[in-house]
């Protein structure tokens, strides 16, 4: 149960970030740092007591693994963190490029 | 019928290749393949969906379900083809193909056009994939493949307030997903499946008394971002006027429906089951989000992001329409989605039309445009009066429906509201109508044309689509929209009909 | 092999390492790739590896070297190449009845030519991710050179 209560602290550190932040490099970190959290937090779901890592191996039976689904899907959603983070910060540059500054506060063309 | 069934594949597998394909040749051959390969696969799509729905119709199971990979049920993915299914993937591929039509001609003032139909084909992807998808975690997936797409496409343009609002809406939808991802964890420790008819009949038997609720209003949280309810809209009015023309009318049209609307519905009515009390919190959310778009619609200038603040309001009826979950509201709300579809994306090809010959989007500088644009003008008239709810356009069938089940429930308050909004829509329509069309034609803009030919065929056959729209609740078409409610209220009896099916 | 320009890129003891260690960190890349039905890694993590070569390349040498390896160009197209063979993999299933079904012969287990489509998904996967990467890499890198130059 702490090690999901600690999930739980490292996804509102990241929420910190993403809302009290003024600089946009800050904000991707803490937008990252909230996507490690969820997937950290479904690789434990899997845990099985005292199981061992999900390989076949030709020595030893397929008893007592982890559960391998977990990790194939974080596998899947670190992928697409990956492809978020490169727009993301792509995005940022070209922001840095028009606007001289990487202030989200003073970002604010579009009002209304 | 192992042969019908696989076609239901084909609905990803087309967009897909027509993306990369356009990818890989689009340095090499000129601009005019690209075009015919873009439309020639969305026509492809169109004629598909409605060929599935045929099948769908003729056939003597309510639902088709494919095993990806020949992989029984409950451990594979499974793609499922019901009411719901078949009516949001007529909806999402008639907008895809008028709109892709539409950029024939639009995006030439763009640069790099196999880039944008490379986006384009990827986001139908996502969304051809959300339908029809059976897996929870599938789902997930192409609302990640829609969304990242979406938010390439919004900056498509690069100017530097596109840039700003891309920024906004990649950063709050990345927060959304992660949202959703959560829920999916808790449903999955809590019933160790991820195929969302077993999920269902898990929740059957075991009830997580407080995990439910949780996953609930994760689930509220996510899709409700973007669908853009009122809580979680604060992304849509920059993102919506910020993207190219063609692109605002998929985003506004089918993305928000699909990704927030439909996903929603879905897991609350299929997978959750619906109770009083999240009954009341979406009938809540619907209705302010009704009053709270109009009010802020009335002081707009800008066109896109006026019709962007109306979006947010027709997302609110169609909410308080699934919210009621009575046979009559939930068909309101199916009814209203689809015209929306239809009318938002017209006024978004009308306004795209309009930068096209001006240049501008701020109404206080455009005057008299009917004399020298008459087709636009008229186009834009049947969709305002659709949105508004005059008859016997298509919209005033569907917010009749929605107020009328308001008032068969009990809930006066949600209806006269419901009213309201639709008078103050008809107001901010009769703005955009008397700044932009009427009155004198200003100098400088004596020289403008009409919309080159393909922009005028897609706004044409939409408009009529508005005009015959009313016809869809005769009998002879109503068995849209009847199949889908059924699929809706049968609640979490979808699993009994799935995994049934599915074990054949 | 590279050209050592003393301006651009970094020191001269990191210019000797990424001299001796470049090939290795592909060929390691390849291995994982290869090996992916087997044992830990597969396609993504491989893809990653290989991309990560090109991106030591990058960082050590200045951006011209790396740009004269992989053009954004043949970067672009190698990434289509990639995932219009991924889908082509995929669509082999239909022979077998249905999408995505593994229909190469599966031969026996815990050896390298076995488990049917799956070794060969993973080289189209491991291509897509490497090249796409090394594409994202050169897209960020070429923005900051412009800017710099303004």
């Amino acid at each position: 149960m702490s090690i999901y209560l600690l999930c739980l602290a490292l996804f509102c550190v990241g929420l910190y970030g993403v809302l009290r932040k003024r600089n946009l490099v800050k904000i991707i970190i803490g937008l990252a740092i909230i996507e490690y959290s969820v997937n950290l937090f479904f690789v434990l779901l899997g845990y099985r007591f005292r199981g061992r890592a999900p390989i076949d191996a030709q020595t030893q039976d397929i008893l007592n693994m982890v559960d391998p689904l977990p990790q194939a899907l974080v596998l899947t959603s670190i992928v697409i963190g990956l492809g978020v983070t490169a727009l993301i910060i792509s995005l940022a540059i070209r922001i840095y490029e028009k606007y001289g500054t990487f202030d989200v506060t003073r970002i604010k063309r579009l009002k209304g | 019928m192992n042969n019908a069934n696989n076609i239901i594949p084909l609905f990803v597998i087309i967009p897909l290749l027509g993306a990369f394909l356009i990818s890989l040749i689009g340095k090499f051959v000129k601009r005019i393949w690209v075009d015919i390969l873009s439309g020639v696969s969305c026509f492809l799509l169109l004629s598909l969906s409605i060929f599935g729905l045929n099948i769908l119709r003729n056939s003597a199971s309510p639902v088709l379900v494919y095993k990806v990979g020949g992989w029984a049920v409950p451990f594979g993915i499974c793609m499922v083809l019901d009411g719901l299914s078949g009516l949001m993937l007529l909806t999402v591929n008639i907008v895809a193909f008028f709109v892709s039509v539409y950029s024939i001609n639009y995006m030439e003032k763009y640069t790099d056009k196999p880039k944008f139909y490379t986006l384009f084909m990827l986001m139908l992807t996502g969304m051809n994939g959300l339908v029809i998808t059976g897996d929870l975690f599938n789902l997930f997936v192409f609302l990640e493949i829609a969304s990242i797409a979406s938010y390439a496409l919004v900056a498509f343009g690069t100017e530097a307030e596109e840039l700003e609002a891309s920024f906004k809406y990649a950063i709050m939808g990345s927060v959304a997903s992660s949202f959703i991802f959560v829920g999916i964890a808790f449903l999955y420790g809590f019933t160790s499946t991820l195929n969302m008819a077993d999920i269902a009949r898990v929740l059957s038997t075991k009830p997580g008394l407080w995990l439910t609720p949780f996953v609930a209003v994760l689930f509220l949280m996510g899709f409700g971002l973007k669908a853009a309810l009122v809580p979680f809209h604060a992304w849509l009015p920059d993102a919506h006027p910020s993207a190219p023309a063609s692109i605002s009318a998929m985003l506004s049209g089918v993305l928000i429906k699909t990704l927030g609307i439909y996903a929603l519905v879905r897991v609350f009515f299929n997978i959750i089951g619906m109770t009083g009390a999240y009954s009341s919190v979406l009938m809540f959310l619907g209705a302010i989000s009704m009053l709270v778009g109009v009010i802020l619609a009335l002081s707009q200038w800008d066109l896109k992001r006026l019709l962007a603040y109306h979006s947010i309001s027709q997302v609110g009826y169609i909410i308080l329409g699934f919210g009621l979950a009575t046979p009559l509201g939930i068909l309101g709300g199916l009814f209203h989605l689809f015209n929306h579809s239809i009318f938002k994306s017209l006024l978004f090809l009308n306004s795209g039309a309009i930068d096209y010959a001006t240049g501008t989007r701020n109404l206080q500088e455009m005057s008299g445009l009917g004399k020298k644009m008459p087709v636009t003008a008229n186009t834009n008239l049947i969709a305002s009066m659709s949105i508004a709810g005059i008859p016997p356009f298509n919209g005033f069938f569907s917010k009749l429906i929605i107020i009328l089940a308001c008032i068969e429930k009990g809930h006066i308050g949600y209806a006269l509201a419901a009213v309201i909004g639709s008078i103050l829509t008809l107001a901010s329509f009769m703005k955009v109508q008397k700044y932009a069309f009427l009155g004198e034609l200003k100098e400088k803009y004596r020289n403008i044309k009409e919309a080159p030919s393909m922009m005028k065929f897609a706004m044409i056959v939409l408009a009529v689509i508005c005009v015959l729209g009313g016809l869809m609740l005769l009998p002879g078409l109503k068995f849209l929209l009847i199949n889908a409610m059924d699929v809706l209220l049968q609640g979490r009896g979808y699993a009994d009909t799935v995994l049934g099916i599915a074990a054949k | 092999m590279v050209v050592s320009n003393s301006k651009t890129g970094m020191s001269l003891i990191v210019k000797t390492i990424t001299r001796l260690t470049v090939g290795l960190i592909l060929l390691f890349g390849i291995y994982i790739i290869l090996h992916g039905h087997l044992s830990p890694g597969g396609g993504f993590a491989g893809g990653v590896i290989i991309a990560l070569s090109f991106v030591h390349l990058m960082l050590a040498f200045g951006k011209d070297v790396a740009v004269a390896k992989i053009s954004q160009n043949v970067a672009s197209n190698l990434e289509s190449l990639g995932a219009l063979m991924f889908l082509s993999i995929a669509l082999l299933g239909f022979l077998g009845g249905s999408f995505f079904l593994n229909v190469l012969n599966k031969g026996m287990p815990f050896r390298l030519f076995s488990a049917g489509t799956i070794p060969l998904s993973n080289i189209a996967i491991g291509l897509k991710v490497g090249v796409g990467l090394v594409a994202i890499f050169l897209v960020l890198v070429i923005l900051e050179g412009a800017e710099n130059k303004k």
